[in-house]
């Protein structure tokens, strides 16, 4: 076989004057993208602070999030010592907030990444391989669908008993179908181009193409879609709490708080939509935040 | 002769000049059509049938035939890209398969496609480089060296890998996505490289910068090309020999001069007659043939080309045509040239479609 010569330039094209260009990596790219996109910057950076809140919860509020004080009930927002009001057991409800952020967060996506493992998982092979394997993992994915989410989390939660424990799991069960379903459409769409053909015929290995050539295609979609997801599971878990089914009392939770000051709202209807606000922020800024990520990942929309 | 001494330094070459680089007996592939309520099989696309050539050492065999004639999925079937249904293929003397035969993981390494769609055969989130070293990464070869091979093919196809290596697919035109589809296709060293209209989708000045670029590879590398298209200037241009197809089935099969100055099938003939000429004294008389090729689905019986053939007869929808030398040869004749016609008179016929 003729040995491959060196680089010739009479073949190279004629474009030799231009300055040579080293070109950024793919994700060096997206980064670049989203410093220039100001939403999605303001919308992580409060969703940082409600972590490094959450996170840091004994340090935020200086008051036990437990502690009861029965002459300090349903006090309003703006009372010396509780800067956002008490609840009904006269509880600091800016310490339950900061305390119930944790909880909330890691019920937010903590499901979200279990189902983004195997949901993710079953979808790409589902999609990759196709055929019987594929009839298999939809048309069961396909029995969950029949339920809607939230009675179907109810089910799982009843099934197993509440706690917190419990709700994620019935949470990473419920989202485990929609998962698949987007990640099998991604990669069956991915699977037919001719580019993973050309992999194939280079005689390269199934699982070397999907981890080159099929995973960075559909990673993108399949990540934006997990962190829309993690608003619908923070909801959904205050939902699971507020029935009864999640977080325990006297345990702070968003949920469970806005469940046991919604008696409260004729008397303080500010400090009692405080939870619901905590849960609408959050979750609207993961939902803006996964609006960015698509934006700036769709390498289509470069420059 | 010179080409002769070239092929003997191939060490990977077995049988030598006189055993074809790859056999091809008879290919066959109808796929299912689902449907009805209970998704059952209602019909089969017959979409290839029998096909059988043999591709020579160091010769460009060009595929020419209408759009749906099965030319792309001969492609897809040699590079075992779809099963075939039946049929076998010989790459320099190994059967490709069985227990015994070359395994298709070692053809591929000696076989390689060139797709059409130049953007959607190269992957968007790669730079083009690391595209190119894909293939000798994952068959072994260290990081570094996949690297410099594809930046030294990147070179070799007329890209400065220095300007060009970190690039992605979207920054390229389409001559450039292209030479880099041919720089992934050679990365492996292949003998054979398949080019399934690779040239087709480019514009004019661009599509003859390409050829020429094969033509080059051609001569430098070894390569010996199976060169699909349904451009018939293209093909005279670039083959040694050419192969026509219509509904699945070969038609006929010789070298480039016969087939394009002296066409023995009816079908080739008017295909041959339907090639666009610049030349202004060269105006078609008549319509070669009229409507649009029958449903692969239920294809005519016998001679597929019957129901468009003015010579047909009755033997025609009775027994397949085989591939025999033109009947005006006589028995004798060299096997060089096969076409697949009863008619000795359909064969004979010659050029009516111009005027002089």
């Amino acid at each position: 076989m003729a040995k491959i010569s060196a680089f010739d330039p009479a073949l190279a094209a004629p474009a030799e004057a231009l300055p040579a260009r080293p070109g950024p990596g793919y994700w060096q790219a997206v980064g670049k993208r989203l410093l220039r996109d100001k939403v999605t910057l303001l919308v992580t950076a409060i969703l940082l602070m409600i972590i490094v809140i959450a996170v840091f919860a004994p340090v935020f509020a200086i008051q036990d999030p437990l502690a009861g004080n029965v002459m300090a009930r349903l006090k309003p927002i703006g009372t010396p010592g509780h800067w956002l009001g008490t609840d009904e057991t006269g509880r600091d409800i800016w310490a339950r907030l900061c305390y119930g952020g944790r909880l909330s967060v890691i019920a937010g996506v903590t499901p979200v990444l279990v189902s983004l493992l195997i949901g993710g998982f079953l979808g790409v092979t589902a999609g990759y391989l196709g055929g019987l394997t594929n009839t298999l993992i939809m048309r069961t994915m396909d029995v969950f669908y029949a339920f809607p989410s939230i009675l179907l989390a109810i089910a799982i939660c009843g099934m197993l008993g509440n706690g917190l424990t419990n709700a994620i799991l019935a949470l990473s069960i419920v989202f485990i179908p929609p998962m698949v379903r987007i990640a099998e459409t991604v990669t069956t769409q991915a699977r037919h181009l001719d580019f993973v053909e050309a992999a194939r015929a280079s005689g390269t290995t199934t699982i070397q193409i999907i981890r080159y050539h099929v995973l960075s295609n559909v990673l993108g979609a399949i990540l934006v879609y997990a962190t829309s997801l993690i608003s619908l599971s923070i909801i959904l878990s205050a939902g699971l709490s507020f029935l009864g089914l999640g977080v325990t009392p006297p345990q702070p939770e968003w949920g469970l708080m806005l469940n046991s000051l919604r008696q409260a709202i004729y008397v303080q209807p500010l400090v009692a939509a405080l939870p619901g606000a905590c849960i609408f922020v959050t979750s609207m800024c993961f939902n803006l935040m996964s609006d960015g990520f698509r934006g700036a990942m769709d390498v289509k929309l470069n420059k | 002769m010179f080409a002769a001494s070239k092929i003997q330094q191939e060490p990977r070459d077995r049988g030598g000049l006189a055993q074809p680089l790859l056999i091809v007996e008879g290919l066959k592939k109808y796929f299912p059509i689902h449907g009805g309520l209970l998704n059952s099989q209602i019909a089969t696309v017959q979409a290839v049938d029998d096909v059988s050539f043999s591709v020579r050492k160091g010769e460009v065999l060009g595929i020419v035939g209408e759009s749906g004639c099965g030319k792309s999925t001969t492609a897809r079937l040699l590079m075992q890209l779809i099963k075939p249904d039946s049929g076998g293929l010989v790459f320099d003397g190994d059967p490709v398969g069985g227990l015994r035969g070359l395994s298709i993981s070692d053809l591929r390494r000696q076989m390689q496609m060139v797709f059409q769609d130049s953007f959607s055969s190269l992957n968007p989130r790669m730079p083009i480089v690391d595209t190119i070293a894909y293939a000798p990464r994952m068959h072994g070869l260290p990081a570094a060296a996949a690297r410099k091979r594809a930046e030294t093919l990147l070179a070799q196809v007329g890209l400065n890998p220095q300007q060009y290596s970190r690039r992605y697919p979207h920054e390229l035109s389409g001559g450039q996505r292209q030479r880099v589809n041919i720089a992934r296709a050679l990365a492996l060293e292949p003998r054979l490289v398949i080019l399934d209209e690779a040239v087709s989708a480019l514009d004019k000045s661009v599509e003859a910068q390409v050829l020429n670029l094969l033509r080059e590879l051609k001569a430098r590398l070894n390569l010996t090309y199976l060169f699909i298209s349904h451009d018939l200037n293209v093909v005279e241009y670039i083959s040694d020999r050419v192969l026509v197809m219509y509904l699945g089935r070969v038609v006929e099969i010789g070298p480039v001069e016969q087939i394009y100055s002296r066409p023995r099938h009816p079908y080739t003939r008017a295909l041959m007659a339907s090639k666009p000429t610049l030349d202004p004294d060269r105006r078609t008389r008549h319509l070669p043939i009229t409507g649009d090729p029958p449903n692969p689905i239920n294809p005519p019986s016998g001679c597929r080309f019957r129901t468009r053939c003015s010579f047909a007869r009755a033997i025609c929808s009775e027994v397949i045509p085989p591939l025999t030398p033109p009947a005006d040869l006589g028995a004798g004749a060299p096997l060089d040239h096969l076409v697949a016609c009863h008619i000795p008179q359909a064969q004979a016929a010659a050029g009516e479609h111009y005027d002089a």
